[in-house]
């Protein structure tokens, strides 16, 4: 077999891995915890919507919420037992605020909801069924964005789709867990990125795999060998950071560039998760929902740094426990990888379909709180920005609050993945800059739309009035014209009546005189 | 429940620091510098020290008067960098005074008065070398004889001539190998015949052609270490070479070799260490490019047409100028841009 070309893209670091502390036992299924805190939004979109009751009892894979409008993903029972709560609960997300959530007191037994009967062989499924059963299984990227997959893989009849681009990237340090699963379950990986390129209709199936994970690579060789496709390729790239990333990584294997407003659908692409593929199979074949994952929990901060199987909605500190609970290095909880992952106040947080990562980090493998100086203008950020940007400019007019410079200067081409920070001498925190002019720039078009539409209400309601105004003069001028008409009747008629009555008076007069007359 | 501190991402620990960069460029210039005391005695080491002292006096004393935490800034050691590159350029035997309002212009007006570290857009050093010349004109040509036409001071008459008023005597004085070509040429004499006269060396100066070699190594080090970015040296050199190559293939004794000019004067050092302060230069990579080469370009520029005998802090200051607009007008297309 050829090697295939890579086209690498600008900047990236190489960084160190740190990723065969966790690799070294199998991924080994996570004990039921006895409460599961089950958020309503594991990805993005709109939050899902309860369909269960407080006190009502659940089986393993039973709907407990659901989609709330097309981009919004359903959720699951990750295991059987009763609704105990629906309420917020602190969930991860790097606010630290709470979320709505169902809690489910777990009952040990795992009774599933449905009968083996109802396993259908997904080849004789076409691509709109394929589809819904994905998204019937709530099944979001389980790469960290969380976007719901029916989504991505419905990109719309525009937009034919020559390749599905399958990430296996795994580009931050410590994380292990797609390696782990490419390992174990390349049969799957493979098998479910073919029901994604059935669903999409693509020509091919690229596999990106960074270059220090042979054994994964080996797998997945040998699967792809083993289901006789060829038209699936599994491609090794350079171990540089961000290679995962879904516009580099496509640059990487296609040579292609996501153009910067648009979606990799636009230039024929679709790009899943390794572990999206797997989940998907597990839908397809065995109508599974998406209710566990596999964590890596690692770091300094850990006894034993392992994979584990865990269900969706089990607290950190149960994962934690299982991965030999915590050593006295520990100072930092890090959800995700140390680059672009986030850190959370404490472990009493739900695993989510998007968890891949509890990085609890030891004292040395974390800055303990930066204490910038000033920009020095390096250009190490420009060397390592794979979106070619310069960031040290994005800096100063985000420091400015100059927004529109900012995004003269490509803003919102940058992916946060943290390359110029990490690289930064004056260990300025680069990327809280451009989050937070990000925010306010969300912020101000959001103000704008809602002063554009206050503005609109505004000069309605004063139409109105002026309408109701002109209709109220309308009308008293109508009553006044009727009014004066009345008068004028009302005149008439006394007239009339003084007539008539002179007239009577003056004939019974008459008549007087004629009965005196006449009497 | 247990609890953690909380940061934003990344959270690798830091690989590079500003002291660390700036330490490196001290390093860097060591070879050069010892280089130019061996060839012109112990008023460079002098003129270090003091300027060094100097230096670190005046931004202590302004962080005060700003009301900034003063130790966190001297620790950054840019000042430092900016008092080596002055008393390097500075002859070695100019008097105190004459360092003190270099090193004061550089870091009082230059400097602080711009917002300090990373805000100032003039090289410092070059500002303070520029007040001097403007305003010490005379004091500014006196430099000692190289190391192979006559021993240079000692350190008691370095000390004597730096602090007590002294003139360097005439016996120990020469005229720098630009000065030399530049007074001869208006004097209608032929490069042949001024290459054969005892202050010219192998490719530039005596003495001078070796310190341009140690600033020459430190500065390729510092590139292979990536303190400095190669484009800009690069640049300059290309700027000043070519256009010398050119003047010197049409007329081979009425223009100085591409070569003379780059290991004479401050080429070297204005190349691969002053050119490249980040604050001051372009950022972004084509800028860079534009930088590098217009510093050179005009150093060429000022040698052979102007009043001066060389021309890199000119150019280099004229560059500072030009570097908002170059960083502007060479933006890269980002990834996914249209092109």
């Amino acid at each position: 077999m050829s090697v295939p070309a890579v086209h690498p893209f600008h900047g990236g670091l190489v960084l160190e891995g740190h990723k065969r502390i966790s690799t070294r036992h199998p991924v080994v299924p996570a004990r039921l915890p006895e409460r599961l805190v089950v958020p309503l939004q594991q990805h993005i979109g709109a939050p899902a919507e309860p369909v269960v009751q407080v006190g009502e009892r659940v089986l393993k894979g039973q709907p407990i919420a659901r989609p709330r409008g097309y981009v919004s993903a359903a959720v699951h029972a990750p295991s059987s037992g009763t609704v105990a709560a629906i309420e917020a609960r602190p969930v991860p997300h790097p606010s630290g605020l709470a979320a709505p959530c169902i809690v489910i007191e777990t009952d040990g037994e795992e009774r599933w909801r449905w009968r083996e009967d109802q396993r259908p062989d997904w080849r004789t499924l076409g691509p709109e069924a394929l589809r819904e059963r994905v998204r019937e299984a709530g099944i979001v990227g389980m790469g960290g964005a969380g976007f719901p997959t029916h989504v991505k893989l419905n990109p719309g009849a525009g937009r034919a789709i020559h390749t599905l681009v399958i990430n296996g990237a795994e580009c931050e340090p410590y994380i292990t867990c797609d390696d782990m699963l490419m390992r174990e379950h390349a049969p799957a990986v493979v098998a479910g990125a073919q029901v994604m390129q059935r669903i999409l209709g693509a020509r091919r199936i690229l596999i990106g795999i960074e270059s220090d994970k042979p054994e994964a690579r080996e797998a997945l060789s040998e699967a792809v060998r083993a289901a006789g496709a060829d038209d699936i390729r599994v491609v090794s790239v350079p171990a540089r950071y961000p290679s995962g990333g879904e516009r580099q990584l496509i640059h990487l294997l296609t040579g292609l560039e996501v153009p910067s407003e648009g979606l990799p659908a636009d230039i024929g692409v679709v790009c899943q998760n390794a572990a999206t593929a797997a989940a998907v199979l597990r839908a397809v074949t065995e109508l599974e929902p998406l209710i566990s994952r596999i964590v890596t929990v690692t770091g300094a901060g850990v006894a034993e740094p392992r994979n584990l199987e865990v269900l969706v909605g089990t607290p950190f500190a149960d994962v934690i426990d299982q991965a030999g609970g915590y050593t006295d290095e520990a100072v930092r909880l890090i959800v995700g990888g140390p680059m672009m992952g986030f850190a959370v106040a404490h472990d009493e947080v739900p695993v989510t379909k998007t968890v891949n990562c509890l990085l609890v980090a030891g004292r040395g493998e974390v800055e303990p709180a930066r204490d910038p100086l000033p920009c020095i203008r390096c250009g190490a950020c420009v060397e390592a920005c794979p979106a070619r940007l310069l960031p040290q400019q994005l800096y100063w007019y985000a420091r400015a609050k100059d927004f529109d410079r900012v995004q003269d200067y490509r803003l919102f081409d940058c992916i946060e993945c943290g390359c110029c920070a990490a690289v930064c001498p004056s260990r300025i925190p680069l990327v809280d800059y451009y989050r937070y002019a990000k925010s306010e720039i969300w912020a101000l078009e959001r103000e704008r739309e809602k002063a554009a539409r206050a503005r609109r209400r505004h000069e309605a309601r004063l139409a109105r009035l002026e309408r109701e105004r002109a209709e109220r003069e309308a009308r008293q001028r109508a009553r006044r014209e009727r009014a004066t008409d009345a008068a004028a009747r009302k005149a008439a008629v006394a007239e009339a009546l003084a007539r008539a009555g002179a007239r009577r008076s003056g004939s019974a007069e008459a008549r007087r005189h004629e009965g005196s007359e006449g009497g | 429940m247990r609890r953690f501190e909380t940061a934003t991402s990344p959270h690798l620990p830091p690989r590079d620091s500003v002291p660390a960069l700036m330490r490196r460029v001290l390093y860097a210039l060591a070879p050069g510098a010892a280089l130019q005391a061996w060839h012109f005695g112990w008023g460079v080491v002098v003129q270090l020290l003091l300027a060094a002292a100097l230096a670190l006096a005046a931004e202590a004393a302004v962080l005060v008067l700003r009301r900034r935490p003063a130790r966190r800034a001297l620790a950054d050691g840019s000042v430092l960098v900016t008092a080596a590159l002055l008393a390097l350029a500075l002859p070695p035997y100019a008097p105190w005074w004459l360092t003190t309002v270099a090193v004061l212009s550089a870091v009082v007006l230059a400097k602080h008065l711009y917002g300090g570290l990373g805000y100032n857009p003039f090289n410092p050093a070059m500002v303070g070398y520029v007040v001097a010349l403007i305003a010490f004109p005379r004091e500014l040509t006196q430099w000692p004889a190289p190391h192979a036409l006559a021993a240079p001071p000692g350190l008691d008459m370095a000390l004597g001539l730096i602090f007590g008023g002294a003139q360097l005597p005439d016996a120990l004085t020469a005229a720098t190998p630009l000065d030399h070509v530049r007074t001869g040429l208006a004097m209608n004499r032929t490069l042949t015949e001024l290459g054969a006269e005892p202050v010219m060396g192998r490719f530039g100066g005596k003495g001078w052609e070796w310190v341009a070699g140690g600033y020459l190594a430190g500065g390729l080090w510092l590139a292979w270490r990536r303190a400095i970015d190669w484009r800009i040296p690069s640049a300059f050199a290309a700027g000043l070479a070519l256009p010398a190559m050119v003047a010197w293939g049409l007329d081979p004794d009425g223009h100085p070799s591409p070569l003379f000019h780059l290991l004479s004067g401050g080429a070297m050092l204005g190349a691969f260490f002053i050119a490249t302060d980040p604050v001051t230069a372009a950022t972004t990579p084509r800028g860079r490019l534009l930088y590098g080469a217009g510093a050179g370009l005009l150093t060429f520029l000022i040698r052979t047409f102007g009043g001066y005998p060389d021309g890199v802090a000119f150019a280099v200051l004229l560059m500072n100028m030009a570097a908002p607009t170059l960083d502007q007008l060479t933006r890269p297309r980002a990834f996914g841009e249209g092109r």
